[in-house]
């Protein structure tokens, strides 16, 4: 092992690895064999309980964003990040499991092309499976850029190299079957990860004093730094809200405002209800009680990660030498990406830093299987879409079966290059939060709007359908050119949530403005796809009432919201 | 595709807990031993024994979800239907995913 590598890893960390992966492609192999009626009945979902579904659901999230981006953000701007969990992330889980899950599980819609294509017709749905495609190799950018970042930390190579190798494992994780077994995999992920991340974070803040060494370490870190560098005061740094170093609002008043509407509204409600490769979970349990409760279990250990990703970010940003270098407006060489620290590289170069050869071992099992279960499902998602909802519908119609399986294979390995040059542009971001949050503005938000009216409002028309999703996209991109032109100048996330809220409400107005001049869908076509046209015993579960208080949804919701709230007033 | 077995019976290693417990085991036997014998680093963690803590950590979460597993054992019924492939998430198939 030469020296300049980031991460010294020694044979005990591989090992580690190597076991790691030697479970999760045995799973898999097995999956693919069907060596057992066993596995087969556990992989068929049916009897999956709400616990392991509910972990599922969070871990299919727990990837790029989750660790790296919180870390980065937590390095950045401190405890504000809470955000992206208390008001960004639970609310809407548990509004999916109380609102939105009877619905899609009555409705049987499978994905969002599938419902813009009932709901809408053609173009809707041709704008969306465009649009989600082209997200999707995006997001697999984001995530391969971060696998190499790690492959060149440990191996030190050049990152070109590192982004093809991480590409080339992608490709032979999905090819060897590891995503068969997704649901199983998503579920020892989450405990490796935890496994890593929870003695990351005791060991980090024993080293710097405990919680209250922290906090007068950041203090003293803001009161030194220098006024150009745009470090948050302490005060802003320490507590959650008014958040202004996350929403780049100077008043207090907006920022609020920024955050409950941009954040938590459009951009949460809008990445958890539309997002399916995640409700998708919660559809593989037993009965439509399990798959309301799968989003609201899932919501408890969502409350406390930010502890487990953000401390440490904001540790690293007072502990190691680069990271405060940075943040003092220094550039420091070195990092993952090969030219210069960024916040991205926080909880890297922390591990570096406090973690024993062994557990950092654990720690980068952890990273590598998220990162690579993270784009696989990226990619996978994309050959859906792009083999049937836009090549069969569109393009080759009435082919054999193994010709669209052929079509998928080679939109696999292309979809895998593509990533190669989406992760230059991922890489192109300091903190990949930022890029990530304006990602979501240009697609979820308007998706969010179509799909919010497109459900409740039966008058809204085909043509309103894909009018409301092409302008909501071109407002946010507007939105954000402004921003990057520096028209509109917010620091933080703060531009990412306003080209969201932009694109929402330009969606919506846009939407009912054409429905109304336009020839909306007889009622009969709407049965299942609009709420108030879908029969309630479609939506409710004839059970629910005989099980004990503590085993329903709508209770159980209640507690993790009062957790969520007391939460909030803690920080 | 599925074979059909005569009885019902326990789902043993498949059950996710026994896998959970069983890779948690590895991991906390691997690094308590690390802890034990590897070099120790005191001057990363400051003094405290890491890979031993986690180690015992997770070997006790290791036996409490091997426990679970053997206290409440998930039966698996007569017959079960091979899986339908999850449609968004290709890779290898059993099946096509249905075009819808």
């Amino acid at each position: 092992m030469s020296s300049d590598t980031l991460i010294d890893a020694s044979w005990l960390d591989y090992l580690l690895v190597a076991i790691y992966f030697g479970f999760v492609l045995g799973i898999g192999v097995m999956a693919r064999r069907s060596v057992s009626d066993s596995i087969d009945f556990f992989l068929s979902g049916r009897s999956l309980p709400a616990w392991v579904t509910g972990l599922a659901f969070i871990s299919a999230n727990l990837g790029a964003v989750e660790i790296m981006g919180m870390s980065a953000n937590g390095a950045e701007i401190g405890l504000p990040t809470v955000h992206y969990f208390w008001v960004g992330a639970v609310p809407a889980m548990l509004f999916l499991g109380v609102v939105m899950m009877p619905f899609y599980y009555g409705s049987k819609v499978r994905s969002v092309p599938e419902f813009m294509f009932r709901r809408f017709g053609t173009g809707a749905h041709l704008v969306n499976a465009i649009s989600f495609a082209v997200a999707q190799l995006l997001i697999a950018g984001v995530n391969l850029a971060l696998l190499a970042g790690i492959v060149h930390a440990l191996l030190g190579w050049p990152i070109w190299v590192a982004l093809i190798v991480a590409g080339a494992i992608v490709l032979s994780y999905i090819t060897l079957g590891g995503l068969s077994a997704a649901i199983y995999n998503e579920v020892l992920q989450f405990f490796v990860i935890v496994a890593s991340l929870l003695p990351l974070t005791l060991i980090g803040l024993h080293r710097v004093g405990g919680w209250g060494g922290l906090t007068d370490k950041i203090t003293a870190a803001a009161e030194q730094a220098p006024a150009d560098g745009g470090v948050a005061p302490a005060a802003q740094q320490l507590n959650s809200w008014p958040g202004q170093a996350l929403a780049g609002f100077d008043s207090s008043l907006l920022s609020v405002i920024g955050i409950v509407f941009g954040l938590g509204f459009v951009l949460s409600f809008g990445y958890w209800t539309t997002n399916f490769v995640e409700v998708q979970r919660a559809m593989a349990s037993d009965s439509i009680s399990a798959a309301r409760k799968t989003p609201i279990i899932g919501a408890f250990p969502k409350m406390f990660i930010p502890f487990i990703v953000i401390v440490p970010g904001m540790i690293s940003a007072v502990l190691v030498t680069e990271m405060v270098d940075l943040k003092n407006g220094g550039s420091p060489a070195g990092g993952a990406s090969g030219d210069g620290v960024a916040y991205n590289d926080a909880l890297l170069l922390l591990m570096r830093d406090v973690l024993p050869n062994g557990l950092l071992g654990l720690a980068i099992a952890g990273l590598l299987a998220a990162f690579m279960a993270g784009m696989a499902a990226n990619i996978s998602a994309f050959n859906t879409v792009f083999s049937y909802d836009l090549w069969q519908r569109y393009i080759r119609k009435d082919h054999t079966d193994d010709y669209y399986l052929r079509i998928g294979r080679l939109a696999t390995v292309a979809a895998t290059v593509i990533a190669i040059f989406t992760a230059q542009i991922a890489m192109g971001y300091d903190n990949v939060m930022n890029y990530l949050q304006t990602l979501f503005g240009f697609f979820n938000a308007p998706l969010f709007a179509t799909f919010i009216l497109g459900m409740f409002w039966k008058r809204m028309t085909p043509t309103a359908g894909w009018v409301g999703l092409v302008a909501g996209t071109l407002s946010a991109i507007a939105v954000d050119r402004l921003a990057a032109a520096g028209v509109i100048d917010l620091p933080g996330q703060g531009a990412a949530f306003l080209a969201a809220s932009t694109a929402f409400v330009v969606d919506i107005v846009l939407s009912v403005a054409v429905s109304l001049v336009t020839k909306p869908k007889p009622a009969s076509e709407l049965k299942g796809l609009v709420y108030s046209e879908t029969p309630r015993e479609d939506r409710t579960d004839p059970d629910e009432a005989s099980l004990p208080w503590w085993r329903r949804t709508v209770p159980l919701a209640g507690i993790a919201l009062a957790m969520v709230i007391v939460l909030n007033f803690a920080f | 595709m599925s074979s059909t077995s005569s009885d019902k019976h326990a789902a043993g290693v498949f059950d996710i807990r026994n896998i959970i417990g069983a890779l948690m085991g590895v991991y906390g036997v691997i690094l308590a031993l690390a802890g034990l014998f590897g070099e120790h680093e005191p001057e990363k963690t400051g003094g405290v024994n890491a890979n031993l803590w986690t180690g015992l950590a997770l070997i006790v979460v290791a036996v409490v979800f091997i426990g679970w597993a053997r206290l409440k054992p998930i039966v698996v019924p007569e017959h079960v239907e091979a899986p339908d492939d999850d449609p968004t998430r290709p890779g290898p198939q059993r099946k096509r995913p249905p075009a819808h």
